[in-house]
């Protein structure tokens, strides 16, 4: 491919079973000076992408087709090739560009499809190369920059160029790290497949090694090169390591707020907690979610967030914890966020660690279990007992989940598993795209599960494997797992799960927007917030009465200290947080996280702006991560009025979860009436 | 065929095929082609569908959804809206309004269709006549309609 006369000649696929209109496509394209192939089969399509992943740069597929839905062809795509693909629709309804976001689409465009707007879709793979900077600078792209920036504009993902800078961040050096090799031969504009350098597939086993080197090291002492040492893995960098580490630390966090949130909760609800588990453990948001609100969330899980903002991460170490945690689990944690947490979630954690068999005996289909499973095996067998922790429990489903097939027997939450799937279908979405690369999770990866994260290649997660562990996972996964998960499953997994109401649904894909931006789950949880916010708060609403109940033998037991409810100690967490807790058993990971971003909007005095403040970077859709960030550091600023940065706030956050997890019980008994409340204030 | 309706939407339609012309001048003819063929299946198709009872609605708005799309990437704009009326009518499963609204929809798309043939047919006589490398002139006169 001529590199310097990018985007002339960039090749493009495009799928129509409409002749008319795919014949109209075709010239149009043709005129654009691409290089077209066409076909009006899906899955024709996808035969002809996997015959040679770096044959195309971009593909654009109808949505309406007969032998396969566009949004899974949009999944799969994201997913196995992260490629990336623009949908062609006449349906103009908002319902359906989301729904393609969420799935991971680059672009949602109407038909008829204008030449204008073809000219500018080359900016879609720029955008996903972005990573290499160098591949732009090189000539041709003398005006990425400006049509970069155009594009970005025009797609509406400013958010995601905007936002989650850091995730991008560690995309790009992702990415570099990948393409060390590939840079000397890079041209500059190359085709942005011959730059790509072979993603490190985090299999379950890898994944292994590396959470017992970690383990081995001690968190807070684990450092990529000592890991990497450890592990022993040829062809792995430190900088491999060193993300998965980054993402490993937030699925700690994750976890373990969640799990602190969820004994929170538990403890306020009930049974309620249960529902809250998942969501804790889901990326941390949940833990989140429960520390928010109740305030007196067990910190500890919040102090996993604090620390790696690794949302993800928190949730393994969540997991961690449970398993046995054995101090060393709830120290990961602590290490990861802060050592003072730390305690809290190892009380936590060894509940969990029940659960974490559990997980074990699930068929792990996905990889990502592989991590989660380091971390959730002891997670889950912790989570195995239930009532132990609701935060067990949900780290429990979510590994379970992950474990593939755990889906509905995931542990006292169904309903969780299945919001961990939700989550996983947010986070897979994001994943994918960040599995891609971590980018926005637009390849819509199929979060549906965790362990779909692991699964190099997309291998089609079953959905309801996800379970809200597998979210967590997922999200921890997608971010490192550039497979990420075929998102597509995960929509059909959400709403697998527990009967899920739709609403979870468009929670998940809330949380999916958030996530699939692009970032790991680290960050997505945080553009999660943003989408999740408003998924959720209309589920919680919703779901959560029922499904409380459903969860609620399972989080009787555990007062989660994932409720670590950053959120302003005020009443309005607590109303969220009764609210969230009850939505948390049902929904799922995405209620949780809804919640908790309902709960950070509560925080924050009904300082909504928060949660808006995240959409925006949801649109951005890059991370995943970023979310998780955000979320963190929205409960932290909920607590102390915090600004929306994300930055410093999560410290604040932390504290401020801390304390409310001690209040927590006393909140979350009083405000789980409050549930209609908050929501409604949030968003 | 001077009339407005036809004009806008042979505008519109222009804009959208006709550009492609530089590379293949009977591009636009053959994009029409095409669609008149697929679409007529389609009518076909719904057709059946409205006379069998109890009327598959689903069915007959899946075709429709897919009819309406090309009809869209054509410009056909009128038309385009009957389909859109007729398709809410299919949503609502409202019977009547389905078999009137198709009723149109086909009387619109036969007239679209006609209009367009005559479009083409001038087109192809005026042509040849503007192009001054063609060595042979169309003795027809082109501005006849």
């Amino acid at each position: 491919m001529t590199v310097d006369r990018f985007p002339v000649g960039m090749r493009v696929l495009a799928v129509d079973d409409n002749p008319t209109c795919l014949k109209l496509l075709e010239s149009l394209l043709r005129k654009c000076d691409y290089h077209v192939t066409t076909t009006n089969q899906a899955i024709r399509a996808l035969e002809l992408l996997r015959e040679n992943k770096d044959k195309f740069d971009l593909v654009i597929s109808d949505v309406h087709m007969p032998d396969m839905d566009g949004f899974k062809l949009l999944e799969l795509v994201g997913l196995e090739m992260d490629l990336p693909v623009i949908m062609l629709s006449g349906n103009s309804d908002t319902k359906a560009v989301m729904k393609g976001i969420t799935h991971g689409a680059c672009d949602y465009l109407l038909k008829p499809v204008r030449f204008e707007e073809l000219k500018n879709i080359w900016q879609h793979v720029i955008r996903r190369r972005k990573v290499e900077p160098k591949y732009h600078n090189n000539s041709g792209h003398g005006d990425d920059g400006e049509n970069l920036h155009h594009g970005m504009d025009e797609a509406g993902q400013s958010a995601i160029t905007t936002g989650p800078a850091d995730l991008n961040g560690k995309l790009s050096k992702k990415r570099k790290d990948q393409n060390e090799e590939d840079d000397d031969e890079f041209d500059g504009n190359e085709d942005p497949s011959a730059q790509k350098k072979p993603r490190v597939v985090w299999s379950v086993d890898l994944h292994r090694k590396f959470v017992a080197a970690v383990n081995q090291l001690g968190i807070d002492k684990a450092v990529p090169k000592r890991i990497l040492d450890l592990m022993n893995v040829e062809r792995l960098t430190r900088e491999n390591v060193a993300s998965h580490l980054q993402k490993y630390r937030l699925y700690l966090k994750r976890i373990s707020s969640v799990a602190s949130q969820q004994a929170n909760i538990a403890a306020a609800l009930g049974a309620k907690d249960l529902p809250y588990l998942p969501m804790g453990s889901f990326d941390g948001l949940g833990d989140f979610h429960g520390m928010a609100g109740s305030g007196h969330l067990p910190k500890p899980t919040f102090t996993s967030f604090q620390t790696s903002g690794v949302l993800s991460r928190l949730n393994s170490p969540a997991s961690l914890g449970l398993r046995g945690l054995s101090s060393s689990g709830l120290i990961q944690l602590s290490h990861v966020q802060n050592p003072g947490n730390s305690i809290n979630d190892l009380g936590k954690l060894q509940r969990v660690n029940q659960h974490g068999n559990l997980i074990q005996g699930m068929p792990h289909s996905l990889k990502l279990d592989q991590f989660r499973h380091s971390n959730s095996n002891s997670c889950i067998t912790e989570l195995s007992s239930p009532h132990d922790d609701s935060k067990a429990f949900t780290i429990a489903q979510q590994q379970l989940t992950q474990i593939g097939g755990f889906h509905d027997s995931r542990m006292a939450s169904g309903g969780l598993g299945n919001q961990s799937f939700d989550i996983s279908v947010g986070v897979s979405s994001q994943l994918s795209d960040h599995g891609r690369h971590t980018d926005t999770w637009q390849s819509a990866v199929p979060l549906t599960g965790n362990s779909a994260n692991h699964l190099p290649n997309g291998a089609p997660f079953s959905h309801d494997e996800l379970p809200l562990d597998n979210l967590r996972d997922n999200i921890w996964s997608m971010s490192t797992l550039s497979e990420m998960n075929p998102l597509g499953v995960s929509p059909s997994g959400v709403n697998t799960s527990a009967g899920r109401d739709p609403q979870c649904q468009a929670s998940s894909v809330g949380v999916n927007m958030g996530l699939g931006s692009g970032d790991l789950n680290e960050n997505s949880n945080f553009s999660n917030f943003g989408s999740i916010g408003i998924g959720v708060r209309q589920n919680m609403n919703y779901v959560p009465k029922q499904k409380l109940e459903h969860h609620k033998q399972g989080f009787t037991q555990n007062p989660n200290p994932i409720f670590n409810s950053p959120l302003n100690p005020t009443l309005p967490n607590h109303a969220i947080m009764g609210s969230m807790g009850q939505n948390l058993g049902q929904n799922n990971a995405v209620s949780n996280r809804n919640m908790d971003m309902t709960f950070i909007c509560q925080s924050n005095r009904g300082a909504p702006f928060q949660m808006q403040h995240y959409e925006p970077e949801k649109a951005a859709t890059d991370n995943l991560m970023k979310l998780k960030e955000g979320y963190l550091f929205e409960h932290a600023k909920l607590q102390g009025g915090f600004n929306p940065t994300n930055a410093s706030s999560f410290d604040d956050l932390m504290s401020a979860i801390i304390k409310r997890e001690r209040d927590e019980v006393a909140l979350l008994d009083g405000d789980i009436g409050c549930d209609a409340y908050p929501l409604g204030t949030c968003m | 065929m001077e009339n407005t309706p036809l004009q806008r939407q042979a505008a519109y339609m222009r804009k959208c095929l006709f550009e492609q012309d530089d590379e293949n001048p009977n591009f636009a003819e053959e994009v029409v082609t095409l669609f008149y063929k697929d679409s007529s299946k389609a009518l076909v198709n719904t057709e059946q569908e409205l006379e069998k009872r109890p009327l598959d609605f689903s069915m007959m708005d899946a075709y429709m959804h897919k009819f309406k799309g090309s009809t869209v990437s054509i410009g056909a704009l009128r038309l385009k809206n009957e389909i859109s009326l007729f398709r809410e009518y299919c949503k609502m499963s409202n019977e009547e309004g389905c078999i009137r609204t198709f009723e149109m929809v086909k009387k619109e798309h036969a007239a679209l269709r006609k209009k367009l043939e005559t479009y083409f047919q001038l087109l192809r006589q005026a042509g040849p006549v503007e192009t001054a490398t063609r060595p042979k002139s169309d003795p027809k006169s082109s501005g006849d309609k």
